[in-house]
């Protein structure tokens, strides 16, 4: 075999475990590199005149052997002795192999912290017993935390520089693990180590008989790899389409679930679904018949299907959430600020997009997970945010497919954030995107549209009100109703009222149910506007997505209208007694309390009831609805331009 | 998953992910083993063709089994070879050390073919365990329009999201063998019977662990003359990969001076 260059392949061998990956983190100069450094040696892991070298090159620089040299690799990092990337190093247990990241502690490298954990299965947080913990380990333990590690194993370092103190020790062992329970994770160890002298790192200290807990290698032992469940359901984001041959290959990884020939697929946002009709790959007999997560392959489809980068494929029982808006726990890590109306790239699985900054929600204090309000995110805050997408995206929440539900933000060649979905208070838009009649064709109206205008003197149409709870929508429609009633004018209102009664009695207060009757209400009032009606509509009607739609389906005839005032004013009128019991928890995710409302970014009208008397908001409405739908008004426009054209000099003709 | 199956399907992620979104791009082929593995998973990725130019940086100074077997593979797996050669070594910056100058004419040469080619990607075959800078590199790491490695700036990775994005005249290099070791690399290619210069295998006692230029590149002591003894062998030994590789070991910063300037 050896000599020809061509090699068979051998025996096959036992299944190999892939190795752990263990990030270990800590506040600068609590001793990461230096607790690696040592683990290497005392498992023999470092090559034959590796000591000899460090032992020079810490002599050079006037120091005893200093360990963290085996990781600090650049000049500069020796020199200021601190860590300033990520590294990994491959080390062995008899139990297994591990892949040790160590990451900076120093705030200024928080990205190089994060791209080192980002991949981990595990983590141990390294403590100076004699500082206690202190910003960046909470940091650091919040990142973790936000990243999806819940392995962590607590190692308080430094104990000879506390004489080997067992308060001292249990007194910051307290610390960190009051910490790390309030985030969620409970610690699988904590351990008292001097990782310079090697106790309890790999040998058992003697000088702390009163420990007789796991040590540092024992926690490693323990972890557990980081898997995805096989029971969840399958996500198969679409890398690339490739047509090197007659094959039409889908290229992509599978996130989660199980992806088998013959399976419906259905894509996600476009909402096509197609059958597999092979696993294919090269230098593979037979083919596959199935795929796991994790595994990158390429499937053909039964069905020539448009389908793009981005798209992702899921069973059709379980597909992801389709929606324009959604919110983001966010790492910011770049020196401007991120700020509301901001524009960003976002990267979700293979999607990229574009994606505006709607509110920051608030920022947390990673030191005393304190959330506060505030109009920017500075340089390595973490901040919950809305973002709204120019598309429709499809994504899962992060708590429940984390390998669809995490982004990146960028902005020019940047990434300037990283961050998990939460689609908390936000309504799943598949309902209202997805077309479920399709065998459906129009029937021709004997009627046209025309002439059921020419009949009444007014053309048909949707006025949509929007606005918070109490802001006066229902007062205005009402009276508007009225007015135009008396003008001869074929109108109807719906509001809560009356389709809640009856068409919608099937439907609650949760973002679904809202959403769902938001569209019935707007496919209700296109059908009115339709037969010539001028359709009030009176509804909070929180989302833009929703009121987006209810424009879409009135076609040309939809009029946004914001009945504005602010908060603060609406609470103090609560015609209802609404707020109260919203404020006293009696009623869940009430809009503006604790449910979000999205202004309307550019409405055909406005009205301010918070700063003008309804009079005048009355008259303002129904100015603008005379001069849009009256045919005579439209006659007299006409006229007036035809004058216009008649007086205008000769072009030459 | 099984390691081997887990490593392999992360490199054809990243390769895909590196056609998609770098154009024009190009892979590196040392004709060493890890490059050999390189060029295998991207006809896994790509359905058996690799779908943009490999590309030799030649010094002149390699072995003869090394030039014979790329002009056979080169053939056998359909690679659109391009061969550049290296500048001389009077060119080269004289206050680096002999051994360190002897390979900064690779970096000099692969800088002159980007110039050339314009090539917004390079695929490379580095590993984390190499070497302690390549430690602490990115999967996609990017090179300003100098071809210069800002190491102390390099930008955040997260998840399996890279920076595809950089400004005009700059580059990427793409390393879709970051996380693999030097004892994966063995264990893959005897999985996928995938074939290397025979200068790894021992001969009269001794074998090349790794392959650079003839002059700078020493054997080590071995009897490892198949894969399962060669296996078998990394499975014991501490020593260092690259400890036959003089360049190395000359001064201390000598490697972080080479990759800064665009060594891979």
């Amino acid at each position: 075999m050896s000599g020809s260059g061509e090699i068979s392949g051998g025996a096959p061998r036992p299944a190999l475990e892939p190795a752990l990956k263990i990030v270990i983190v800590g506040h600068v100069d609590h001793g990461k590199s230096t607790l690696i450094g040592r683990l290497l040696h005392d498992t023999g892991s470092l090559p034959p005149g590796k000591v000899e070298e460090l032992e020079a090159v810490s002599a050079r620089r006037g120091m005893a052997i200093e360990w963290s040299f085996v990781l600090d690799a650049f000049q500069a990092e020796r020199d200021q002795a601190v860590t300033i990337d990520t590294t990994q190093i491959w080390f062995r247990t008899a139990r297994r192999d591990y892949v040790i990241i160590d990451v900076p502690g120093h705030r200024e490298f928080l990205q190089n912290m994060v791209s080192g954990a980002a991949s981990a299965d595990a983590a141990i947080m390294v403590v100076d017993a004699a500082e206690g913990v202190r910003e960046t380990s909470r940091r650091h333990a919040y990142l973790l935390h936000l990243l999806g590690i819940r392995q962590v194993a607590t190692v308080i370092n430094k104990m000879d520089l506390v004489d080997f103190d067992e308060r001292r020790f249990a007194e910051v062992a307290r610390d960190i693990t009051q910490y790390l329970e309030e985030i969620g994770i409970t610690p699988t160890a904590t351990i008292p180590v001097s990782a310079r002298a090697g106790d309890n790192v790999a040998k058992r200290s003697e000088r702390m008989a009163w420990y007789q807990g796991p040590r540092v290698i024992d926690a490693l032992d323990g972890f557990h790899r980081l898997t995805v469940a096989a029971d969840q359901p399958l996500r198969f984001p679409v890398q690339d389409v490739y047509n090197f041959d007659a094959r039409r290959i889908l290229a992509g990884r599978v996130e989660s679930g199980v992806l088998r020939v013959g399976d419906r697929l259905l894509f996600s946002p476009s909402n096509k679904v197609a059958r597999v009709r092979s696993i294919e790959a090269w230098n593979v007999d037979p083919l596959p018949i199935e795929a796991h997560a994790g595994e990158s392959i390429g499937v053909t489809l039964d069905e020539q299907l448009f389908i793009e980068r981005g798209e992702i494929a899921s069973h059709e029982d379980h597909p992801p959430q389709l929606t324009t808006v959604f919110r983001a726990t966010l790492f910011w890590l770049a020196r401007a600020p991120l700020e509301v109306g901001k524009t960003y790239k976002l990267k979700l699985a293979t999607r990229e997009g574009t994606v505006t900054v709607q509110s920051i929600e608030r920022i947390i204090d990673t030191d005393t997970l304190a959330g506060r309000p505030g109009d920017r995110v500075e340089r390595n805050a973490v901040a919950e945010v809305v973002l709204r997408s120019r598309g429709v995206l499809a994504l899962d929440e992060h708590r429940s497919i984390a390998r669809c539900g995490r982004c990146v933000l960028v902005d020019g060649y940047d990434t300037v954030a990283g961050g998990v979905v939460s689609m908390e208070g936000y309504p799943d838009q598949r309902q209202t995107l997805q077309i479920k009649a399709t065998n459906v064709s129009s029937v021709e109206h004997g009627v046209a549209v025309g002439s059921r205008a020419e009949r009444n003197g007014h053309r048909g149409g949707v006025l949509w009100f929007t606005g918070l709870s109490g802001a006066g929508k229902s007062t205005l429609a009402m009276e508007v109703e009225q007015r135009l009633f008396k003008k001869g004018y074929h109108v109807y209102v719906l509001d809560g009222d009356n389709v809640r009664r009856g068409l919608n009695v099937n439907l609650g207060f949760s973002p679904d149910d809202r959403a769902e009757n938001i569209r019935r209400v707007g496919e209700m009032a296109a059908l009115f506007a339709d037969a010539g009606f001028i359709c009030v509509t009176a509804f909070i009607s929180p989302y833009q997505a929703d009121r987006d739609r209810a424009r879409r389906s009135a076609g040309g005839a939809f009029h946004e209208i914001h009945i504005e005032a602010d908060l603060e004013t609406c609470e103090r009128r609560d015609p209802k007694g609404l707020y109260k019991r919203a404020r006293a928890g009696e009623i869940e995710e009430f809009t503006g309390i604790s449910a979000p409302y999205e202004p309307p970014a550019s409405p055909e009208l406005a009205v301010d009831t918070a700063n003008h008397s309804i009079e005048d908001c009355v008259a303002r409405i129904m100015n603008y609805i005379e001069g849009t739908f009256s045919l005579a008004s439209a006659a007299k426009r006409g006229a007036a331009r035809a004058e216009e054209a008649e007086s205008a000099p000769a072009n030459g003709r | 998953m099984e390691r081997l199956a887990e490593l392999e399907a992360k490199s054809i992620y990243i390769l895909r992910e590196a056609y998609n979104r770098i154009e024009p791009l190009t892979m590196l082929w040392s004709l060493g083993k890890d490059s050999n593995v390189m060029v295998w998973l991207a006809r896994k990725a790509f359905f058996g063709r690799v779908p943009f130019p490999v590309l030799h940086v030649d010094t002149g100074n390699k072995f003869a089994e090394m030039y014979a077997f790329r002009e056979r593979y080169a053939k056998v797996w359909g690679l659109d070879l391009l061969v550049v050669d290296c500048p001389p070594i009077e060119e080269i910056d004289d206050s680096l050390p002999p051994a360190a100058r002897a390979a900064a004419r690779k970096t000099a040469g692969l800088k002159t073919a980007i110039e050339r080619h314009r090539w917004s990607g390079i695929i490379a075959g580095i590993r984390r365990d190499e070497q302690a800078t390549r430690a602490k590199e990115r999967v996609f790491s990017p090179r300003d329009p100098a071809g210069h490695w800002n190491f102390r700036d390099q930008p955040p990775e997260f998840w399996d999201q890279y920076k595809t994005d950089f400004q005009p005249g700059a580059h990427l290099r793409i390393h879709p063998l970051l996380h693999w070791s030097e004892l994966d690399i063995w264990r893959y290619i005897e999985r996928e019977g995938i074939p290397v210069v025979p200068l790894y295998f021992a001969r009269d006692g001794k074998r090349y662990r790794s392959l650079g230029d003839r002059d700078i590149t020493s054997p080590i002591d071995s009897n490892a003359a198949s894969l399962e003894e060669i296996i078998a062998e990394l499975e014991a030994t501490n020593t260092s990969e690259r400890a036959g590789r003089a360049m190395d070991h000359e001064r201390e910063d000598v490697f972080e001076r080479l990759r800064a300037d665009g060594y891979m």
